[in-house]
């Protein structure tokens, strides 16, 4: 753990990460659906065009145990470790902090002897992690100056809520207990990240883990069950401040990013559908006068489709709705990439002006009536552009195309399979699928990616770009 | 005058260290745009260091009532070995409070905090007890508590001046000529180099005790 220097992977603002080599491989999280009696998996990708194995797995990393789930993961510690109130420079980043979402389990994963094969070096258990931070079914994982903070979606008791954040001690990862001390009404869980300058952490919802674990429950989606509030804690107090509902048909609000650049006080945050009108959106989040206002800054129309093409879910429906699970925001605060998962496309966005995004670019592959292959892959493809990453300088995106596993049997029916994806992106806007770069997973598959070094969806800054 | 320049370089390695202060006024006037606020933090950082250091000058004058010089030059080294110790494992560890939207007085008890957890104080000790020695040597024996008690004072406001221009100085000249990149290479382990610090003013502690 001593090291001399600071991490030679800790940058003081997002502009200087900029500057970052590029990644030569990827951790991404493989999961492997039931019945198949097969454990989980960190995969370890090649990211090297000049390596002999680019666009490979290299490692593949078996859990101990069958059915965790992974899902989404994180490094132990980032470029927060040099913040000022609490500076530990000289931590490494060289652990992934990776949660079961079904299990409640969590794994430390050492990256530092060999980064292209990983080795599990701690085991949370389920009880422990239950009993010492009051939830269960771990989520997000950020690096915080002062511990690792993880979401979590359900009380540590059953299926119901409320879902929260607990801490984990940087140094020997024991779970340190719940964050909050004084939540509201808050109840549902999702993901969260932080204004860290403003001393300000966003939270979203998703759901109870009895509304996902089985399967997308459609009564509640159409009852508007799911979550629609996002809400606004002080960070150093640990208590809720604001909350906004953004209407109750604007269902699963779910990623959340920030501004990386601390002097901004706005984010994103991404809305998966509509019950009124099936249509995805964005919103965006800014203080004015002390209070968070959000807006809605992208509407993604759902496609029409013929009864027949489309999964029992949306029969009734008739159309396709775009779905959009995911969000990234580049490192300089440019351009947000926005995933549709049902209809099968990744959208680039200039965000310069985050209240008018401009449509800059936009891939197709997948999805749920096109299932649009890829150059170096045959036939067509099932699963969409889901978990998005983009690499530091912003020049390269990647992503899978797994949600979570019962719901990617509901939307693709038929034996999904999984994949990862690569994408150029021009300097200036617009973008395109790299034929050279396709990831077939075969069953397994495949969820959250990080990139070596860090990516954009990791690390926080605490000082201006 | 040994003790005097001791406090003056203890001063100065106090104020190098970026986890006592200097980093953070640079970040709040990074983050607000302005020079002016990097002074304006630094006050309120000195001024809880000081605060910090004349506690454990009180606690010492305390001590001096109940126990003979002596014992407490054989606590003291006692004190700075173990947690010499202590820090050498756990070097890493920092008290977290406050976050970044701090006022002065936020500053102020932070830093009190920061010296205290580190044993800024403790590691003083043996110099102030030299300060205060040196103070009784030319008086007679009437007003030898009085000056002895002045003295150390008058070390500790030598001793915050001197961290006060040392902070300053980073944070000027990196706000200014250097940019936040120093951070990556410059950034040694303060943290490892203040658990030695405390070590070594220990066994000179204990060196002193054992010959007084």
């Amino acid at each position: 753990m001593t090291l001399w220097k600071p991490d030679p992977s800790f940058y003081p603002s997002a502009k200087m990460a900029m500057q970052a080599p590029a990644e030569r491989h990827a951790y991404v999280a493989a999961l492997n659906p039931d019945g198949e009696n097969k454990p989980d998996a960190i995969c370890v990708v090649d990211l090297d065009p000049d390596s002999g194995s680019y666009s490979q797995v290299v490692h593949q990393l078996e859990l101990p145990n069958i059915g965790d789930e992974l899902h989404h993961f994180g490094w132990n510690a980032c470029s927060s470790a040099l913040c000022p109130y609490a500076p530990h420079p000289h931590l490494e980043r060289r652990y992934l902090v990776v949660p079961g979402l079904r299990s409640s389990r969590i794994y430390i994963i050492d990256t530092k002897a060999d980064p292209r094969r990983p080795e599990i070096v701690k085991t949370l258990e389920p009880e422990e992690v239950m009993e010492k931070s009051g939830y269960s079914r771990p989520h997000t994982v950020h690096c915080g100056p002062d511990a690792i903070y993880i979401s979590a979606m359900g009380s540590k008791n059953g299926d119901d809520g409320p879902g929260g954040i607990f801490l984990l001690d940087h140094f020997s990862f024991d779970v340190i207990g719940p964050w909050e001390l004084h939540r509201g009404d808050q109840e549902l869980a999702y993901d969260f990240w932080w204004h860290l300058a403003e001393d300000v952490l966003i939270s979203s919802e998703w759901g109870k883990p009895s509304q996902f674990e089985n399967g997308l429950v459609p009564e509640d989606l159409l009852g508007n069950k799911y979550g629609h509030r996002i809400h606004f804690w002080d960070l150093r107090k640990r208590r809720l401040q604001q909350s906004i509902d953004i209407g109750k048909e604007h269902q699963m609000l779910l990623e959340l990013r920030p501004a990386h650049d601390p002097t901004k006080q706005y984010g994103f945050a991404g809305v998966v559908v509509s019950t009124e009108d099936l249509s995805a959106s964005v919103w965006a989040w800014r203080r004015r006068g002390g209070e968070w206002q959000m807006e809605k800054v992208i509407t993604i129309p759902p496609v029409p489709a013929e009864e027949d093409v489309l999964p029992e879910a949306l029969k009734p429906f008739k159309a396709v709705p775009p779905l959009v699970s995911d969000i990234d925001l580049s490192l300089d605060d440019r351009f947000l990439y926005v995933a549709c998962w049902g209809t099968g496309e990744l959208h680039q966005y200039d965000v310069s002006d985050p209240f008018k995004p401009q449509l800059t670019g936009k891939v197709e592959i997948g999805g749920v009536v096109n299932r649009k292959g890829h150059p170096k892959a045959e036939g067509e493809l099932l699963g969409a552009p889901q978990m998005v990453e983009i690499s530091r300088d912003g020049r390269r995106v990647y992503f899978t195309n797994s949600l979570y596993s019962s719901w990617d049997d509901q939307f693709y029916p038929g034996g999904m399979s999984g994949w990862m994806v690569k994408v150029n992106t021009r300097p200036d806007g617009g973008m395109d699928i790299d034929p050279d770069f396709f990831v077939d997973f075969g069953k397994t598959r495949v969820h959250q990616v990080r990139l070596e070094g860090g990516d954009a969806s990791t690390d926080s800054y605490c000082y201006p770009s | 005058m040994t003790p005097w320049l001791a406090m003056l370089a203890f001063g100065a390695f106090h104020g190098l260290n970026p986890g006592m202060g200097w980093l953070f006024a640079l970040s709040l006037g990074l983050q607000q745009r302005s020079e002016r606020v990097i002074w304006y933090s630094l006050l309120p950082i000195a001024a809880g260091h000081a605060a910090a250091i004349v506690a454990v000058v009180l606690l010492v004058m305390a001590g001096l009532r109940f126990v003979p010089l002596e014992l407490v030059r054989w606590l003291t080294a006692a004190a700075l070995l173990a947690l010499g110790i202590y820090k050498l494992f756990n070097y890493y560890r920092h008290p977290r409070w406050v976050g970044m939207k701090v006022g002065a007085l936020d500053l102020f008890w932070w830093s009190f905090l920061m010296a205290t957890a580190h044993g800024a104080g403790l590691m003083l000790v043996p110099a102030l007890l030299g300060v205060a020695d040196g103070a009784d040597s030319h008086r007679g024996h009437a007003g030898m508590a009085a000056s002895a008690n002045g003295a150390m004072l008058l070390a500790v406001g030598v001793h915050t001046l001197s961290m006060l221009v040392v902070m300053g100085s980073c944070a000027w000249l990196i706000y200014r000529k250097f940019g936040l990149a120093v951070l990556r290479q410059k950034w040694i382990n303060f943290d490892l180099i203040w658990a030695v610090a405390l070590l070594l003013v220990g066994i000179v502690a204990l060196l002193m005790a054992g010959s007084a």
